[in-house]
């Protein structure tokens, strides 16, 4: 796992790129990016059971230097914090877009400290590797 | 022939057999939100004695641990079911963090890698549930990708599911948030370590295994 030091590298992965991808092959792309140390930012979320396989691979892997991924969707607001009109804009956009909608960033635990959530800024607090 | 006779018997006695069925209730959710203390307080309450050990050190449970054979008695009605606990379900294990609790590195690193090999268990024993109870830490953020991902994965198997916010004995504890988070679901407070909320607990697995024997 080579990474040079002080660089932090994201990788947009676009959903065409795992669209065709049976769930353990777009894990194991996944995972691949993640261990290489980049921040993966998908367009669109995995589903429940391809984030299960995800955590499941992700711990077949883990060792002394790799010590697992962050993992956060950032989607639209809940429905329920939803105005009426919104709330059926937002199932227009499910029904066309279905899993391709919002954006799921995964990163290498090591890196990444802390993801936090927010509809219109996403803020990633990454340890800086330079002081290490 | 039989096999005939067996699908009469079945069509018109099969309700009443499962009802008599036991159910294989599943205890899930992150590390040291209480799991194994449930699993305690209900053993020690309906078995007698408890099922594994606790502690405050992350992935005490590194094991799926099963107790067969427990029957709740309640309001004249009987439940039985087998108890699974499962190791907490985490995206990342790191060994360094068991030595800040204070293991030795050779001690950190085993009880690291006897957590993932948990973890993975844990993932595969999902498919064998036919209930499960997501015990959540009340104190903690209850907006984390691991409890999205084990009630997802519930949703997706259509797994009846009960939540439980722990901990409740605490200060920091806040119920309000954690039903919140997951409006969708019942939430009941409870106190694993007190046994605070744990009557209700056992009145809401009777509702909790209707729905599982429905699924089967």
């Amino acid at each position: 796992m080579a990474r040079k030091r002080g660089l932090l590298t994201l990788q947009f992965v676009p959903y065409v790129d795992i669209e065709r991808l049976a769930s353990p092959d777009r894990v194991e792309k996944l995972l691949k990016i993640v261990k290489d140390e980049k921040i993966v930012l998908l367009e669109g979320r995995l589903k429940s059971r391809e984030e299960a396989e995800l955590i499941r691979r992700t711990m077949e892997d883990i060792d002394d230097s790799f010590k697992g991924i962050e993992i956060s969707p950032v989607t639209q607001g809940s429905k329920e914090e939803l105005a009426f009109f919104q709330r059926i804009r937002a199932k227009l956009i499910d029904l066309l877009l279905g899993d391709r909608r919002g954006l799921t960033i995964i990163g290498p635990a090591s890196i990444v400290k802390e993801i936090r959530k927010d509809p219109d800024k996403i803020q990633l607090l990454t340890e800086d590797v330079k002081k290490k | 022939m039989i096999g005939a006779f067996k699908r009469f018997l079945s069509l018109f006695f099969g309700d009443l057999f499962k009802e008599k069925g036991e159910v294989k209730l599943g205890l899930y959710g992150p590390p040291n939100g209480g799991k194994t203390t449930l699993a305690n307080r209900i053993c020690k309450d309906w078995v007698g004695e408890e099922m594994g050990r606790a502690s405050k050190i992350a992935h005490e449970t590194r094991e799926v641990q099963i107790k067969e054979q427990i029957v709740i008695k309640r309001n004249g009605k009987e439940l039985l079911f087998s108890l699974v606990d499962t190791p907490g379900i985490a995206t990342k294990i790191d060994f360094e963090d068991f030595i800040k609790d204070g293991l030795k590195e050779a001690e950190a690193k085993s009880r690291a890698k006897e957590a993932t090999k948990g973890v993975i268990d844990a993932i595969k024993w999902l498919d064998d549930m036919d209930a499960v109870i997501v015990v959540l830490d009340a104190t903690k953020d209850p907006y984390t990708q691991v409890n999205i991902t084990i009630i997802g994965n519930l949703d997706a198997r259509k797994i009846p599911v009960l939540l439980v916010a722990n901990k409740m004995d605490l200060k920091k504890a806040d119920l309000k948030h954690v039903r919140a988070a997951f409006p969708q679901y019942e939430v009941i407070g409870i106190s694993a370590k007190t046994g605070e909320g744990v009557d209700e607990l056992y009145g809401k697995l009777f509702e909790l295994r209707k729905k599982a024997l429905k699924r089967k």
